[in-house]
């Protein structure tokens, strides 16, 4: 009787491919593929969204998201973001990059965009390393970190500070939204998901440019369990990279 | 009364799943998926306690648990 009424509360969201991922165990790509699978859906947007993904671990996005991709070269995905956007202002474009992609080979791209003020999203996957080639620094990278080309930890003398890339993008004139979350547990999941909704809505709206940055483990390359990369992001990660709104023109008033 | 179903070809055996469990119900089983990962199971004992609160499923990074849940009916605890 009971089973008869049995409702499905969560399943795999439509956009969401299915199929296994190549993502090690623990990895956070995961979930921000969910959730942007999921607003995708539930804004109704999957039909007419053009997808630009970066080089790293998220080279693969087009596997795993039922949209249409265009595939940037490595840290371009923004450059090539404008030129979709431009030729097709009625899609829905948004980027999806990693802090090796957006924040070290593709600053200038990512800066500039966001100073135009392009309409379009930005997903920034921070998990503190080169993910995809094994390990290495990143801009991102804390101090202290061991990575491959730190093995002694980064030092901030010789290889300066993490950069702060939300704080960046806010102070750019273009940019309509900002805002940094974290994938690490369940409550700051529900909070990122609020993020890019507010983000994919300012392109909708035609505000401006939005910015999202996802704090996210690699277990992998920290060389911790999936549990410990977790615990690792609540104590060394939001401690330097705080959660919260940067920049919310609707809140403002808006731009003209 | 509510439940979970992990597909057990997608789990990767991470277990963040048993750490946002409120009641403590998820652990890792024996059995072992055809990609050599040790999945992660809810006994059947412990299956009623499940609340259906979603939390394993929003942070598992492989969208690999179902949740199920029962509507309460006026006169249920």
């Amino acid at each position: 009787m009971s089973e008869m009424n049995e409702k499905l509360v969560f399943d795999k969201p439509e956009s969401v491919i299915d199929r296994a991922t190549h993502y090690c165990p623990g990895c956070h790509h995961g979930i921000a593929h969910r959730l942007v699978g999921e607003l995708l859906d539930e804004m109704n947007l999957a039909e007419k969204t053009l997808m630009t993904t970066s080089i790293g671990c998220s080279v693969f996005l087009y596997n795993y998201l039922n949209v249409d991709a265009v595939e940037a070269p490595h840290g371009r995905a923004p450059a090539v973001a404008t030129g979709v956007k431009r030729a097709r202002p009625d899609h829905f474009v948004f980027t999806y990059q990693g802090d090796g992609d957006l924040a070290s080979i593709g600053m200038a791209e990512i800066m500039h965009a966001a100073n135009r003020g392009e309409k379009m999203s930005v997903v920034f996957v921070n998990n503190t390393v080169y993910g995809m080639t094994g390990g290495q620094m990143a801009p991102t990278t804390l101090i202290g970190q061991k990575t491959t080309t730190s093995p002694a930890g980064r030092c901030q003398a010789t290889q300066g500070s993490p950069i702060r890339m939300s704080e960046i993008i806010a102070s750019l004139g273009g940019v309509a939204y900002a805002a940094r979350g974290s994938l690490d547990c369940v409550k700051n999941i529900r909070a990122a998901k609020k993020h890019l909704r507010k983000a994919f809505e300012c392109q909708i709206n035609g505000t401006g440019f939005g910015f999202v940055e996802l704090l996210s483990g690699c277990p992998t390359n920290w060389k911790m369990t999936p549990i410990q990369a977790n615990e690792r992001i609540q104590t060394e990660m939001i401690p330097y990279f705080p959660l919260g709104v940067f920049k919310d023109i609707s809140e403002e008033g808006g731009i003209c | 009364m509510s439940r979970i179903e992990v597909q057990e070809d997608r789990c990767k055996g991470c277990l963040l799943c048993t750490t946002v469990c409120p009641v403590n119900i998820i652990v890792q089983s024996e059995r072992f998926n055809v990609s050599g990962y040790k999945v992660a199971e809810v006994p059947e004992a412990d299956m009623d306690k499940c609340i259906g609160c979603a939390s394993c499923a929003m942070i598992c990074p492989d969208v690999a648990i179902k949740v199920y849940k029962t509507p309460k009916k006026k006169g249920d605890n």
